[in-house]
């Protein structure tokens, strides 16, 4: 035994330097290289959410269309993963330099200017102003975007959304009900339909958003188009008694149970069922519904049928009642590091043609230019078109201007606060001190 | 092999790999993580040293509190329930279904090898409320009472996870303590049914005290599991109503990952590193004095 064994130590040390070495190259590949990253990208990469279809389906449509030639050189390839994970794998794709060429820049603006910040983001008013193409995009769009991200423009205008109430006119009409202009006559609209057993609103309490937005409603229309600019200037905050109200009056609403049962398990499709298939009268939702609305299959109480309506005015508030809250929907933005010429074939090619076919082929409003007359699909996407062109000051969302935290803070806690286990003022408390920390 | 072994440099080759991949992914990333609690930033923005001020927030934030206590409730709970329910299963498998047993341990362990997510979903559809009636509900719904919504507040939804760990796991440990009830001597059981000793008797006196071993061992286990309980969190409630069912490691990871704050998540993981050597101590000054006395 012994005469063997200097020999086999001899032979195990080299093995055993060899994988030392390999396990500490692996740990420094982990650690990234800090700077910009994966020049020549090998497809059109793009992470979206699970949620939002319509961008996704609308580059495919081109991919096999108008931007073919852009698409051969540098296939689209789409992944997605839900709404609520997106931002961890934005951290942890950032963090290890492995950002999509395209990709949606987190559910909060706060999170797509950090990642613009530490210069992962193309600069995409240069780059569109290089390929020719920025005067592709509604002057409306560039504007919102602008007054979200600090003044610049970090995402592209893929949907340009104003938001509304959506109402099933049938269950109006049959119901004897008028289009509410006022709080109050929504209450009152509400409670007849709950009263002849219809449900009055679907929304997703699972998402949140659909909930909060309905308190920024109120607080719009109650204190005017700054009530929200006042609290992220510190001016205001959420526990002011005339901040609380907006939140009483939601809850007051799921109190009577107008958003149904068990409004927290519902999530954004479901919601959205529940209104296609006339089950709940009304339906607060951004115009990009507009898709499903227009979509046959999904749409079972027909597009004539479907009415859409300004969030109603607060008897003696600040705000005017054409004053609708807008936004360019999920945010979608490129990676600095893969910005090459032909990702920048596709973007001027999406920039010229994404437009018309998100129009015309999906039924989705977008921040481009419609470069070809589309007809619209039904009346209800012309009266949203016009309300875009002619509306003249937009406001933005409740978390719009919150930090990351405090949009997950808000947004989990909606259910509870019109399921009843959280009163308004405890609302209003949670999520302004999750926007004081740090 | 004496000479093999006595020799330094031949230790030093036998344990240096495991050593060495032992320390390459568990301890530099667990003496990393505790140097991170001293920095605040992420991986996008960098990261800048603080001092302690994680530490002084950690112990102002109302969050971590709720979620400490939660953590220590559900630890608690459930650990008494899967054991207890283990217990009284495995008790069942030998003193009454005898050999006729192994069908009934099949089944009861069954939910162990499911997923945990598949079981989240499950229990969400057992017990939902809308967009349809779940069975539990029809069930309540058939003997004249309303529909609860069970995850519409933190005090049932808490409840529901309860139930479901305790259904998920109790297989587990019923086969785990069925070994050791089979392992007490037959003629101990027989002598004492001799004299006199039967039902809860045999069970408090005989039964007990010579399980006693392997039913700490399954406290350990079942108290180890619970406090670090996160993907059948996620799976069935993702820490909700707001933050009402969020225990310390869903709080962890979304103050890291969503908040995009890691040195503050890191510090939360270092105040569980403390809670679960404060419990693995107790636990083992407790098994350790009852071992020598039984």
């Amino acid at each position: 035994m012994s005469p063997r064994m200097p020999r086999a130590r001899r032979a195990r040390l080299p093995l055993f330097t060899a994988g030392a070495a390999s396990l500490a190259l692996l740990a420094t590949a982990c650690g990234g290289s800090g700077g910009g990253s994966s020049a020549a990208p090998k497809d059109f990469s793009y992470l979206s959410v699970t949620e939002n279809t319509t961008v996704k389906t609308a580059l495919g449509t081109l991919s096999k269309g108008a931007c073919k030639a852009a698409n051969d050189a540098l296939p689209l390839k789409v992944e997605t993963v839900p709404q609520a994970s997106l931002d961890q794998k934005l951290q942890l794709l950032a963090g290890q330099n492995a950002l999509p060429v395209q990709f949606a820049a987190g559910n909060a603006p706060a999170l797509t200017q950090q990642l613009a910040k530490s210069g992962k983001v193309a600069d995409l008013e240069k780059e569109l102003k290089d390929l020719g193409v920025y005067l592709q995009l509604e002057p409306a769009a560039v504007s919102t975007i602008k007054a979200l991200y600090g003044g610049k423009l970090e995402v592209l205008p893929y949907e340009y959304n104003i938001e509304g109430i959506f109402y099933n006119k049938k269950l109006f009409q049959d119901n004897g009900l008028t289009v509410p202009g006022t709080w109050a006559e929504l209450e009152s609209a509400a409670a007849k339909l709950e009263a002849k057993g219809i449900q009055p609103f679907s929304a997703s309490g699972q998402q949140g958003w659909p909930l909060t937005r309905m308190i920024s409603g109120y607080l719009y229309r109650s204190l005017g188009p700054y009530a929200l600019q006042d609290v992220a200037d510190g001016k205001a905050k959420l526990t002011d008694p005339e901040y609380v109200k907006a939140a009483e009056e939601i809850a007051a609403l799921g109190e009577k149970g107008y958003f149904g049962k068990g409004v927290g398990s519902i999530d954004y499709d479901t919601a959205m069922n529940q209104f296609l298939t006339g089950k709940a009268a009304m339906f607060y939702m951004g115009s990009w519904a507009l898709a499903n609305i227009a979509d046959d299959k999904q749409n079972k109480v027909g597009a004539e049928n479907v009415g859409f309506m300004p969030f109603p005015a607060v008897s003696g508030g600040k705000g005017a009642i054409d004053q609708y809250p807008s936004n360019v929907g999920l945010g979608i933005t490129l990676g600095a590091g893969s910005f090459d010429d032909r990702t920048g074939d596709w973007v001027s090619c999406i920039a010229k043609n994404y437009g018309t076919t998100a129009l015309k082929d999906h039924g989705s409003i977008s921040g481009f230019k419609v470069n070809t007359e589309v007809k619209d699909a039904n009346a209800v996407t012309t009266q949203v078109r016009d309300t875009i062109s002619t509306s003249k000051q937009n406001v933005l969302w409740f978390e719009a201007l919150f930090s990351t935290k405090a949009t997950t803070v808000s947004q989990t806690n909606a259910a509870s606060l019109v399921a009843g286990s959280m009163s308004p003022q405890q609302f209003m408390r949670t999520v302004q001190d999750a926007l004081a920390a740090r | 092999m004496h000479r093999v072994l006595g020799d330094r440099r031949a230790i030093a080759i036998l344990l240096g790999p495991a050593l060495l991949v032992y320390s390459l992914i568990m301890l530099i990333p667990m003496v990393w993580s505790l140097g991170y609690s001293f920095t605040e930033g992420n991986s996008i923005d960098g990261f800048t040293g603080n001092g302690v001020a994680n530490f002084t927030r950690l112990l102002d934030d109302p969050a971590v509190r709720d979620s400490l206590w939660f953590t220590l409730k559900y630890a608690v709970v459930v650990t008494v329930g899967q054991v207890v329910a283990g217990y009284l299963l495995a008790l069942l498998y030998v003193f009454f279904l005898r050999r006729a047993s192994a069908l009934i341990r099949t089944l009861v362990f069954f939910p162990v090898v499911l997923p945990t997510v598949a079981v989240g979903l499950l229990f969400q559809k057992l017990f939902q409320v809308a967009p349809q009636t779940g069975p539990v509900n029809a069930l309540l719904n058939a003997v004249g009472i309303d529909s609860v919504d069970f995850f519409g507040s933190a005090g049932s939804a808490f409840w529901v996870l309860v139930g479901m760990d305790i259904w998920r796991s109790m297989g587990f440990y019923a086969v785990l303590l069925f070994a050791g009830l089979v392992d007490i001597p037959d003629e101990v059981l027989e002598s004492a049914r001799l004299d006199g000793a039967t039902g809860l008797r045999l069970v408090r006196h005989i039964v007990l005290p010579l399980s006693l071993p392997v039913l700490m061992s399954s406290l350990i286990f079942s108290v180890n599991g619970t406090l670090k309980v996160f993907d059948s969190i996620v799976a069935l409630t993702n820490g909700g109503p707001g933050n009402g069912t969020t225990p310390l490691t869903l709080y962890m990871f979304q103050t890291s990952f969503t908040y995009s704050e890691y040195g503050y998540g890191s510090t939360i993981a270092l105040l569980l590193t403390v809670v679960c050597l404060l419990v693995s101590l107790v636990v083992y000054r407790v098994s350790r004095r009852d071992l020598t006395e039984g």
